[in-house]
């Protein structure tokens, strides 16, 4: 019942979300903010586990794929298809889920224990959509780029480690990320991000709106929205794979 | 004016609120007390509409909120200013970002309209230099002067105070209860306080609602209240050794 009684919450939620905003410009306002918070501030961080991830996914192929039978710019393909794949979009939505999610949740968990949700809507401000709908659209507008710039991070990666350590050069490494190009998987994953960033937007913004209590509960709502939106992830990266590779 | 009409609230089957009654006047500071879980704030954030409650009417100058639309709820609510226990400023904005919230989302005024309003209602509760500060580097007292700033920057025809004495010392307590009794009758506004304090209950209490566990048990005005036998009234406000003993001796020369 409890879980039922959460997606109706969740549903209603998203409708007082989505009502047309009290003043446009002050939304612009916002979502520029949200936008440089939420989405600037992670591109350091995607970009330095990208560059390390590529380089650790060519070693890895390096080391227990390729033998005589196979031909070394298997190494290049499947480093990019990897990233591609799973990694620059589902993993690294994880790894967002715990960095903006747990963000998103304490600051508005913080905002309803300290009254400030209850002071907006005495004014007559639409909470729910002034505070979370920016953050949705920042989120679901950002995560795409981070895409990019992690496939593109994780390559560069790849193609630094490969030849430093020896494992392949860079003739054999560019030919790898050349061929077989299949311009769906790229599709397929920036469809993924979008999906993944409104959950990673929303799951955490309903805990954080409904947090009851005080300093404890903002913190316990933070952790529980990491887990939930992690889980949602994957079972939604399950059903988009079947869905779109079918 | 506001009118309160039979309200009744429960929690999980847990009467908080039995049939209340009673009328706050305008221009007038309006005081509810009582003990700590008697119901005080679920009735102050019943009036508002923060909480519905389960059978009355709230009338705000004879319109009733639960008959309203959402647009009609939401002009309603910009008639209302609320300035809650800890003030509930905006972390995120300066002093004068908060004082101008308000009027950014539902006036047109142009940017020097609104500099000047905001320089009047910080001026009003004598905050000077420092419309840059954010609300945690400024002190309690002034945090909730900025918040009575922020609840009259829209000209509200009622104000609504959350214990706005919890947590400051005599002096500035004493400093807030004449600013909002001030501006009380300055703008004509109809006031509602939440209170603990006997020392606002003495310099402002216009009229004063005494509730305990739930039910209204006495109202009347810091004149009266000196004068009543209601025995929860007197052990509530009179409490200490001290004021006990200025009770009996009022109640003596009365007798006289």
């Amino acid at each position: 019942m409890g879980v039922f009684y959460h997606i109706g919450q969740y549903f209603l939620l998203m409708a007082r979300v989505f009502k047309k905003p009290e003043k446009n410009s002050i939304y612009w306002r916002q979502l520029i903010l949200e936008i440089e918070k939420l989405g600037i501030h992670s591109v350091g961080i995607v970009a330095i586990i990208s560059v390390f991830m590529g380089g650790i996914i060519t070693l890895q192929l390096t080391y227990n794929m390729v033998s005589p039978l196979m031909p070394s710019y298997i190494i290049g393909l499947g480093n990019r298809d990897t990233l591609i794949l799973e990694f620059s979009s589902t993993i690294l939505s994880l790894m967002l889920a715990g960095k903006i999610g747990s963000n998103i949740a304490s600051e508005i968990g913080s905002m309803r224990v300290t009254e400030q949700i209850d002071s907006m809507e005495i004014m007559g401000v639409n909470s729910a959509s002034y505070l979370i709908l920016p953050k949705i659209v920042a989120v679901v507008f950002i995560s795409p780029l981070l895409f990019i710039i992690s496939v593109t991070c994780g390559l560069f990666g790849g193609l630094f480690t490969g030849p430093l350590s020896g494992v392949v050069t860079v003739a054999t490494y560019l030919n790898g990320i050349t061929t077989t190009f299949n311009p769906f998987y790229v599709y397929f994953s920036i469809i993924k991000t979008f999906v993944f960033g409104f959950l990673i937007a929303t799951v955490p913004a309903y805990l954080g709106y409904y947090v009851q209590g005080g300093a404890l509960e903002v913190g316990r709502a933070s952790t529980k929205s990491v887990v939930n939106t992690s889980i949602l992830i994957l079972f939604f990266d399950l059903v988009l794979t079947q869905l779109l590779f079918k | 004016m506001i009118e309160i009409k039979n309200i009744s609230k429960s929690f999980e089957g847990r009467d908080v609120l039995i049939d209340i009654s009673t009328i706050f006047e305008k221009g007038k500071t309006n005081l509810i007390i009582g003990q700590s879980g008697s119901g005080k704030t679920v009735l102050l954030k019943s009036i508002v509409g923060l909480i519905e409650v389960d059978s009355g009417e709230v009338l705000f100058d004879g319109r009733d909120n639960r008959n309203m639309n959402f647009n009609e709820k939401k002009l309603l609510r910009q008639e209302i200013g609320m300035v809650f226990q800890n003030g509930a400023l905006f972390d995120s904005l300066t002093v004068e970002e908060n004082v101008r919230f308000p009027m950014d989302m539902f006036t047109d005024k142009t940017m020097k309209e609104k500099t000047s309003r905001l320089n009047f209602c910080l001026e009003r509760v004598n905050i000077k230099d420092s419309n840059r500060l954010y609300p945690a580097e400024i002190s309690g007292g002034m945090r909730k002067r900025v918040a009575i700033a922020r609840a009259i920057a829209l000209n509200p025809k009622y104000l609504f105070c959350d214990e706005p004495n919890s947590g400051l010392d005599p002096v500035t307590s004493i400093l807030i209860d004449t600013l909002i009794k001030e501006i009380t009758a300055e703008f004509d506004i109809t006031t509602v306080i939440n209170t603990h304090d006997m020392n606002s209950v003495m310099e402002i209490g216009d009229k004063i609602l005494f509730i305990s566990e739930g039910k209204k048990c006495w109202e009347g005005n810091n004149t009266q209240i000196f004068n009543t036998r209601n025995k929860k009234l007197n052990a509530f406000v009179f409490a200490s050794p001290f004021s006990k003993k200025f009770k009996e001796l009022r109640l003596m020369e009365d007798d006289e």
